[in-house]
């Protein structure tokens, strides 16, 4: 069944976020100017290293930092009905983002081994979100999430809902974690790496499972991963992040085939193939992540760009440049205005 | 689990049966036994007493024996529910003891109540309050309490209550009920009397507790767990009290075990300076005296409970944590 | 252009990441105000351990029945000018009770100076001088800093020697302890199979049995003929008997662990000897821990000490701790007169906060996770 693609307006819309962390040894800006749209039954994909900010940016939208970090500006804007909310203003203990949660923007967190309660069973914890936000009672819920559990493909549900989570295997729990994710319909769903701490072949069939339960409950999905493999197979959209900030978005198609910034180009460049002829050099990217304390200068990625225009690069700092429709690019190898410091 | 505990309960014969050996090597590892003291008081009071009345003494108490008769005696007499008499006191053991068990075992579980209800709610709400103000009061109190022995808390407290407002609190009674026959009255009386010795026994616990359930907690409180908690919408005063909480409690439980014998041993040094009828000074007494079978009987007692304390604590935690319960 | 920048960032990089592990440790160390603060106060205590008859001012043994109960005698710094003084003390007797009544009478002055002399004594046992930290300007005149004993003794001046014997129990007692228990600890962890189950059951029993009992059985059993140094050494090698368990246990533990960890299979495969691989790799990432643990171990052995010679089972006198000073403190009555007679017990809460709290600050500056 096609997708309805209702008009253009998006279902959640970053513009410009901020998420500071003051520590004692300094400011660590972690995610530094984001701006994404993610529309109905889309799957948006954020790709990029290990701390470049992907997670905090979706923990900022569920308000789920903890000191010492902060949302230090932008807007996060939820569509409800026809208006739209913005969830960057909002408390974190406030009751809409209580309702919000799980009800209609719902987690997987980033390490399914320990993101159930070991004391409590993976049911319980499932019943608990049913009876809090569709106000069922205790055996409806029960029912319901043993439903839950056949619709993500866990044998034996009615057994398995009264088990702990580490009696269960990785895929499993992983599913249970699906499972409780879904369990009340929401609209948003922010996987946090689900596919990262899993065997390949448990990989394919999580993400097959994702992509059926997308087309089934027509739920908008983020995806967060440092898998651009699993990446081509799941978005339609693609954010690709450093140290904080977008190098480049757009549809999946033209990040793959066209993409611009050197980043990008260069991640896709280092991807092992099949097809490449033997002991060639792995194209490695070169440099190090800097350390967070010790930012570069102007652009971030500069240190480690092999198109890097000194001058430019080294002072200046690209802001986001559409490109297209849906395209958009930071580099001021296309086009990028500096931005105000 | 049924399994574990009838092992446990097997064990528990052979353990007591290793325990008394040790207990009687240290009563008798004093040179010189009762009757050294005995004579040495005799004299210090002026009264004498002749070489044959000694001796005989000595036969009739079966001090004449080697030591492991004696201890095979002392056994045989256990294992027939006998305790023994007293030496000093001359009464059977099991009536010196039994006078005092109950009062100990009050002010025993009167601490234990009071600590466990003041130091879990003030571990969470420190936690959770982290750096607020009430936090670095209730961790200087922590500290101050933690680095007080508990006879300085008792010492204190009595002077100050005697010196400024001139009343005695010591014992467990007002003077007119002490040889009273119990009524209600008197058991007010007690009440009245008892908060003030089972706190002091139990700050000392208390502040202890508070800041291991603190440092539990803050431990909990960063576990991934806690953010799907969050995630899925719950309350934030409720998702802290069902998952943190609950599991920065298991360690806690695991240590239910060592109070049993503790609060007798922590309620002896108040009890002597309160002084308090305790089991504590019946025991220093026997053991300074030498009377050996009531310093067996004692310290039998405060091993069985020991063990017993253990195991209760072990099935609590089993009862509580099902990685445990299913055997991870 | 490019490759210096990344070279720069590099040597950036390399200046955090050579700081040693002591190193980092005493960092975190030195953040905690409070913690570094009861250092200095530990230190000052270890001080007069060394040497306790330069700050006491007289006997600490010296009796006289007629100047029992002196109240305290503070100390005041000014007087016109830098002229140390204490309050003279005046007697009175109480016509209805008959007994002398002392007070302290703040104008008149027993004039005071840092540095005098006075009773010679032994440096360590290396030798003799007579220089005290502060005495009366009149050597006749007997100041009592912090009041006199029933006996006439005067407290400061047996607070100083008691600060010697209680606080080297703790650290003798400890360091037995540890001892004890990481040899018996590690042996256990390190080899398995019997030897770990014989120790392993050892520590069981052991630990099972309350302690409290068990110290005043086996201080009860000290002969009462034995000299005071005699007994000092028994009730440390007690304390610290009851006390390796603990710490032997968790070693086990962490051998047991550390056996599996990665870091030890690569030492291994690199091929390193076993001694090696105890030594250099084993060992480092938990003697911070035991560090930090033996300091918090410390103060309960000093309450145990105190308490055991407040009932007359430990130290005993004429040897002088804090828990025999305490001893004078029992009675109400007493206490209600002389007040004074409780300061031992606050010299013991702040001996007994200030390691807790560096162990605590040791604690979280040694762990590297928690951060």
């Amino acid at each position: 069944m096609p997708l309805t693609h209702t008009a253009t307006e998006p279902l959640l819309s970053v513009r410009g976020l901020h998420v500071a962390f003051r520590m004692d040894e300094g400011t660590v800006h972690a995610v530094d100017g984001v701006s994404f749209d993610v529309h109905p039954g889309q799957v948006v994909g954020i790709v990029g290293e290990s701390g470049c900010g992907k997670s905090v940016t979706t923990r900022a939208v569920l308000q789920l930092i903890d000191p010492p970090g902060r949302i230090a500006g932008g807007e996060i804007l939820y569509r409800q009905g026809d208006a739209f909310i913005d969830l960057a203003r909002q408390s974190p203990r406030s009751r809409l983002m209580r309702d919000l949660r799980g009800a209609d923007i719902a987690l997987i967190p980033q390490e399914p081994m320990a993101a159930f309660s070991p004391v409590h069973t993976v049911g319980a914890q499932i019943v608990e979100a049913l009876m809090l936000h569709e106000r069922l009672s205790r055996n409806a819920a029960r029912d319901r999430t043993v439903e839950l559990f056949r619709d993500v493909g866990i044998s034996m549900a009615e057994t398995r809902i009264d088990a702990y989570s580490w009696q269960l295997s990785g895929g499993l729990r992983q599913r249970a974690m699906i499972a409780m994710a879904l369990s009340c319909k929401p609209r948003l769903l922010i996987a946090d790496e689900p596919t990262t701490a899993i065997d390949v072949t448990t990989q394919a069939q999580i993400l097959a499972l994702l992509r059926d339960l997308k087309q089934k409950y027509q739920t908008a999905i983020i995806f967060i991963t440092h898998d651009l493999g699993v990446i081509a197979q799941m978005a339609n959209f693609v954010v690709v992040m450093y140290l904080g900030r977008v190098m480049e978005e757009g549809p999946v198609d033209d990040i793959f085939h066209a993409p611009k910034h050197p980043y990008t180009k260069a991640l896709l460049r280092s991807i092992p193939s099949l097809q490449t002829e033997a002991r060639t050099v792995l194209p490695a990217i070169s440099g190090t992540l800097p350390h967070p304390f010790n930012r570069p200068s102007g652009c971030p990625f500069h240190p480690r760009c092999t198109d890097m225009v000194p001058g430019r690069c080294t002072t200046l700092v690209p802001a986001l440049r559409a490109l297209g429709p849906r395209q958009a690019v930071s580099c001021f190898l296309h086009g990028s205005e500096a931005e105000p410091a | 689990m049924t399994r574990y505990i009838t092992h446990r309960l097997l064990l528990l014969p052979l353990l007591l049966l290793v325990y008394s050996f040790v207990i009687f090597v240290i009563i008798q590892a004093p040179p010189g036994d009762f009757l050294t003291s005995y004579v040495a008081t005799l004299s210090a009071s002026g009264t004498s007493i002749s070489a044959e009345q000694i001796q005989a003494l000595r036969h009739q108490y079966g001090l004449d024996q080697p030591f492991v008769v004696q201890y095979l005696y002392w056994l045989r007499e256990l294992l027939h529910g006998n305790f023994g008499l007293s030496l000093e006191y001359r009464r059977p053991n099991a009536d010196l003891i039994g006078e005092q068990l109950g009062l100990t075992v009050a002010l025993a579980v009167m601490s234990f109540v009071l600590t466990w209800i003041i130091a879990v709610p003030a571990g969470i709400y420190s936690a959770t309050h982290q750096r607020s103000v009430v936090d670095h009061v209730l961790t200087v109190i922590n500290y101050i309490g933690v680095a007080t022995p508990n006879f300085m808390l008792a010492l204190i407290l009595m002077w100050i209550a005697f010196a400024y407002f001139g009343i005695s609190i010591t014992g467990l009674y007002s003077p007119e009920y002490t040889d009273a026959p119990w009524s209600m009255a008197k058991f007010v009386n007690l009440l009245e009397h008892i908060w003030l010795p089972a706190l002091v026994i139990g700050i000392a616990g208390t502040a202890r507790l508070t800041r291991i359930m603190r440092a539990n907690l803050l431990d909990e409180l960063n576990k991934p767990y806690v953010v799907t908690a969050r995630a899925k919408g719950l309350r934030e005063w409720r998702l802290v009290l069902r998952y943190p909480a609950r599991l920065a409690l298991n360690p806690l439980v695991s240590t239910i075990g060592w109070y049993l014998p503790q609060l007798f041993s922590g309620s002896l040094i108040v009890a002597t300076v309160m002084n308090l009828p305790n089991i504590g000074p019946l025991l220093l007494r026997a053991l300074i005296n030498q009377d050996m079978y009531l310093a067996g009987a004692i310290l039998l007692i405060y091993s069985f409970l020991t063990i017993v304390g253990t195991l209760l604590s072990d099935i609590a935690l089993a009862m509580m944590d099902p990685r445990i319960r299913m055997g991870m | 252009m490019q490759l210096d920048a990344t070279v720069a960032a590099g040597a950036v990089e390399e200046r955090i990441a050579v700081a040693s592990n002591w190193t980092l440790i005493w960092w975190r160390f030195r953040r905690h105000r409070l913690a570094l603060f009861s250092a200095g106060v530990l230190i000052c205590l270890y001080i007069v351990v060394l040497c306790p008859d330069f700050f006491a001012t007289q006997d600490p043994q010296q009796t006289d029945a007629r100047q029992a109960f002196i109240p305290t005698q503070p100390l005041h710094l000014f007087d016109g000018g830098w002229n140390p003084w204490v309050p003279a003390i005046v007697g009175k007797r109480n016509p209805i009770t008959l007994r002398m009544e002392w007070t302290t009478d703040p104008s008149r002055k027993t004039h005071i100076e840092f540095f005098t002399h006075g009773q010679p004594y032994r440096v360590l046992g290396l030798f003799t001088t007579s220089i005290h930290l502060i005495g009366a300007t009149d050597p006749a005149q007997r100041i009592f800093l912090l009041g006199s004993d029933r006996l006439g003794r005067d407290q400061w001046s047996r607070i100083m020697h008691g600060t010697q014997t209680s606080m080297t129990v703790g650290l003798v007692a400890v360091t037995l302890s540890v001892i004890l228990g990481v040899v018996l600890g590690g042996i256990s962890g390190y080899f398995g199979g019997i030897i770990d189950q014989v120790i392993q059951r050892l520590i069981e029993l052991l630990q099972s049995v309350p302690t409290i009992p068990v110290w005043l059985a086996l201080s009860a059993a000290l002969p009462r003929d034995w000299t005071p140094t005699q007994v000092f050494l028994a009730i440390t090698v007690i304390l610290s008997l009851v006390g390796w368990t603990t710490l032997g246990r968790e070693v086990r533990g962490r051998f047991l662990a550390l056996r599996e960890e990665d870091f030890v299979l690569a030492a291994r495969l690199a091929g390193c000897g076993r001694m090696r691989i105890i030594l250099r790799h084993m060992m480092p990432t938990f003697l911070s821990h035991i560090i930090a643990t033996s300091s918090l171990a410390i103060p309960v052995a000093i309450i145990s000490e105190t308490s055991l010679s407040f009932l007359g089972l430990g130290i005993r006198p004429p040897a002088i701790s804090w828990g025999v000073l305490l001893q004078e403190a029992q009675n109400i009555q007493t206490l209600a007169l002389a007040p004074w007679l409780l300061i031992p017990g606050l010299v013991v809460i702040v001996a007994v906060l200030a390691f807790n709290l560096v162990g605590d600050g040791l604690r979280d500056a040694s762990d590297p996770y928690s951060h």
